[in-house]
């Protein structure tokens, strides 16, 4: 299966994920992390096809509707016209078809965050935000936000946290119970694709403040 | 001479394996042909039941027919990507048409995993495509055969009304871990949904 195949990936993502993405549900910031752990991942591929092969079983069983009797003349008269596919990025070194994607075919441009860890944000929706990070052996990872569902996917490198240890193609799943320090391991920078949830938001003073000592 | 389980996978025209289900047979014939008729004929198949699915999943009835006819029309100019050793014409149409539908309504493209390619020279194998067809229809009735409750569950899933925190709520057991081949995925999923069954 040559450069798809990674075999030493220890840590997959959870079937409900897998199903959320298949079924076209998870938030787009979680879909790039799934789109590129897949990516390198062929036992989360096949569990993805599988969801798909429910999806296409669930199709299968739902009723028609009819349609507009000019859709299908019309949809044969659009068959011929040319149709301005967007290229699909490939993978650069080691980020992804999906990541590329995301960075618009361009390297990413790292912005400084203290610590010698460098970030850049690769989309950001009301639901939550998605980034590259860049952690130099040795350093933690920074708390970027622990609110609802964190995947922290590694591209290059590692870090070991309380739950275990994660190299390139591991993801870490995370909710708001679990408290750990990831810690890029000695050697080269970690780097690692990053998404979570938006945290709640509130428009008042009070409640914020309220949100800091509560933490929630 | 070639086999004729390689000519009717290859394409290269002339009789195609008749143990193939007519969606397979025409979605070889759009691949490969850019066979118009079978296009019209695949349509009449599926497009209304794309329209039927994205009603279910909340779409207001103008909006699923525009994304239906969207979906179709990616079927024509995709069908090249179309690989029916790895996915029946169903699933590879639910793709489809669930990429349609987050692109149209969120006006930007969803992530997606690079695409796996055959490797060079691999030999279609006919009968890897029966088997994974046979498999399918299995999996229709294993979710036909389900107790309603549990069937609806199955089936709001994939028309998409369910967020991953629901799914881990409600669809704990019909999923289970899948290894290396999707055949084998199908068999555990066909075997956790008769796991279903019992209450």
């Amino acid at each position: 299966m040559s450069e798809h195949e990674m075999t030493d990936v220890k840590h997959h993502l959870t079937d409900p994920i897998i199903a959320a993405y298949a079924a076209g549900t998870l938030p787009e910031h979680l879909a790039l992390v799934v789109a590129t752990h897949v990516s390198l991942c062929d036992s989360c591929r096949a569990a993805l096809e599988a969801h798909e092969a429910m999806g296409g079983a669930v199709l299968d069983q739902t009723e028609a509707v009819a349609l507009d009797d000019d859709l299908l003349p019309a949809t044969l008269a659009q068959l011929d016209q040319p149709r301005t596919e967007a290229p699909v990025p490939a993978r650069q070194g080691i980020f992804p078809g999906p990541v590329m994607a995301a960075l618009k075919g361009h390297p990413p441009r790292w912005k400084a965050a203290g610590m010698g860890v460098k970030q850049q944000i690769l989309c950001a929706t009301p639901e939550g935000t998605v980034r590259l990070l860049y952690i130099p052996g040795g350093v933690a990872v920074p708390d970027h936000g622990h609110k609802g569902l964190e995947l922290t996917l590694v591209l290059q490198g590692s870090f070991s946290d309380e739950t275990g240890h994660f190299g390139p193609g591991d993801v870490e799943i995370a909710d708001d119970t679990l408290e750990h320090t990831p810690i890029a391991d000695p050697g080269p920078a970690c780097i690692c694709l990053a998404a979570t949830d938006a945290p709640l938001r509130f428009n008042s003073w009070v409640p914020r403040l309220a949100q800091r000592f509560l933490k929630i | 001479m070639m086999p004729p389980e390689v000519v009717a996978c290859c394409g290269h025209g002339g009789e195609r394996l008749t143990e193939f289900s007519e969606e397979t047979q025409a979605m070889l014939a759009i691949r490969d042909e850019r066979d118009r008729a079978a296009f019209a004929k695949l349509f009449r198949m599926f497009a209304p039941r794309i329209k039927g699915f994205l009603i279910k999943g909340g779409c207001g009835a103008a909006q699923a027919e525009e994304i239906a006819q969207e979906a179709m029309l990616r079927v024509w100019h995709k069908a090249a990507l179309y690989d029916p050793h790895r996915a029946n014409v169903s699933a590879w149409i639910f793709t489809i048409a669930r990429n349609a539908r987050v692109d149209m309504l969120r006006r930007e493209a969803r992530p997606m995993p690079e695409e796996m390619k055959e490797e060079p020279g691999s030999e279609p194998d006919a009968g890897q495509i029966v088997a994974l067809e046979q498999e399918a229809t299995q999996l229709r009735e294993a979710i036909a055969g389900l107790k309603p409750a549990q069937r609806e569950v199955i089936e709001r899933a994939y028309l998409g009304e369910l967020t991953h925190q629901e799914l881990s709520e409600e669809m704990g057991i019909p999923m289970g871990t899948i290894k290396s081949r999707i055949r084998l995925g199908l068999e555990r999923l066909r075997h956790d949904l008769k796991g279903l069954r019992t209450p």
